[in-house]
């Protein structure tokens, strides 16, 4: 058996099995970490396929800043774990019934028979072709309008996550910044016009004598 | 060899187990979330694969974008789940029936 193909069913297995992990583990911490291993395994298989740019920024977004963000997620909730696992195994055979129909359907589709799908050759490219280039050449030339698009709904995600997990707190001593800024002196000092103070306390009878 | 077809069925077979993941854990929204998260993995690889043995470079500028889009989507998804816990003290889809007439 060819190397690559020893390594196709080495990494399938393990993402397979990683994920089979996600859906059951009974700590959410253990399947984000499970997650991790099935992306991993994943970033593996582009790699095969000379997709290295994108097996590389799987590696990078998805495990380094995705999963990191699930992770604290998970440890900052208190999770009930045994009231979280009820009826789990209730909704296990309908689930194990629509699963085993997706891969029956989808293997007697895809096993190659019927489209000749066989029949593709594996591409095989020259030693110093560059797959980042190559995908740069075409992200800011044809497709620089949708890159453009992707950055503004990265920003607008930013926004709304800030925003949706703002909280002001009744109770904040915090100094309000704009209101000092904005404060003007008379709010503070009032000056208030008066006649001077001119009776002078009576002197007492015998003192002058 | 390893052709087209394999790696099509092992996309498939992450993407049916995501599905009963989502059969199975409809009691946490986190597990949810990591389950949508295995399918437009799933997703992905389908469109790498396609990619490399149609050798069209587009494939991979759209598992770009999807990977922008599920990075933008996790984000606020994680977002509304903290303000929910915040809120009911519980992440079960159960109680999130609020609107219900």
């Amino acid at each position: 058996m060819e190397f690559k193909t020893i390594l196709f069913y080495i990494f399938s297995t393990v993402t397979v099995l990683a994920a089979l992990r996600v859906i059951t583990a009974r700590n959410p911490v253990h399947a984000a970490l499970f997650l991790v291993l099935a992306f991993f395994n994943v970033s593996g298989l582009w790699m095969l396929l000379q997709a290295e740019f994108l097996s590389l920024v799987l590696i990078m977004v998805y495990v380094g800043a995705v999963m990191v963000l699930f992770l604290f997620v998970v440890m900052m909730l208190d999770i009930n774990i045994e009231r979280v696992r009820q009826g789990f195994w209730k909704n296990l055979p309908i689930g194990a019934l629509v699963g085993a129909l997706l891969i029956a359907e989808m293997a007697a589709v895809l096993s190659g028979r019927y489209f000749g799908l066989a029949n593709l050759p594996a591409q095989s490219m020259p030693a110093n072709y560059s797959n980042t280039k190559e995908l740069a050449r075409v992200l800011y030339t044809d497709y620089a309008y949708p890159f453009e698009i992707a950055s503004v709904i990265l920003l607008v995600a930013i926004i709304v996550a800030v925003m949706l997990t703002l909280r002001r707190r009744k109770d904040n001593k915090a100094m309000q910044s704009s209101d000092q800024i904005a404060v003007k002196a008379k709010d503070r000092m009032r000056l208030v016009k008066m006649a001077p103070e001119v009776n002078l306390p009576a002197a007492k009878q015998g003192e002058q004598a | 060899m390893i052709s087209l077809s394999h790696y099509l069925i092992l996309a498939a077979v992450l993407f049916a187990i995501s599905v009963v993941g989502i059969f199975l854990n409809r009691k946490n929204l986190i597990v949810l979330l990591m389950a949508i998260e295995l399918m437009l993995l799933a997703v992905n690889l389908n469109f790498v694969a396609f990619s490399h043995y149609l050798n069209d470079l587009s494939g991979q500028l759209f598992v770009f974008f999807i990977l922008v889009v599920a990075a933008a989507e996790s984000g606020i998804g994680l977002a509304i789940l903290v303000v929910l816990f915040r809120n009911l003290s519980s992440i079960d889809v159960e109680d999130l029936d609020s609107l219900k007439g």
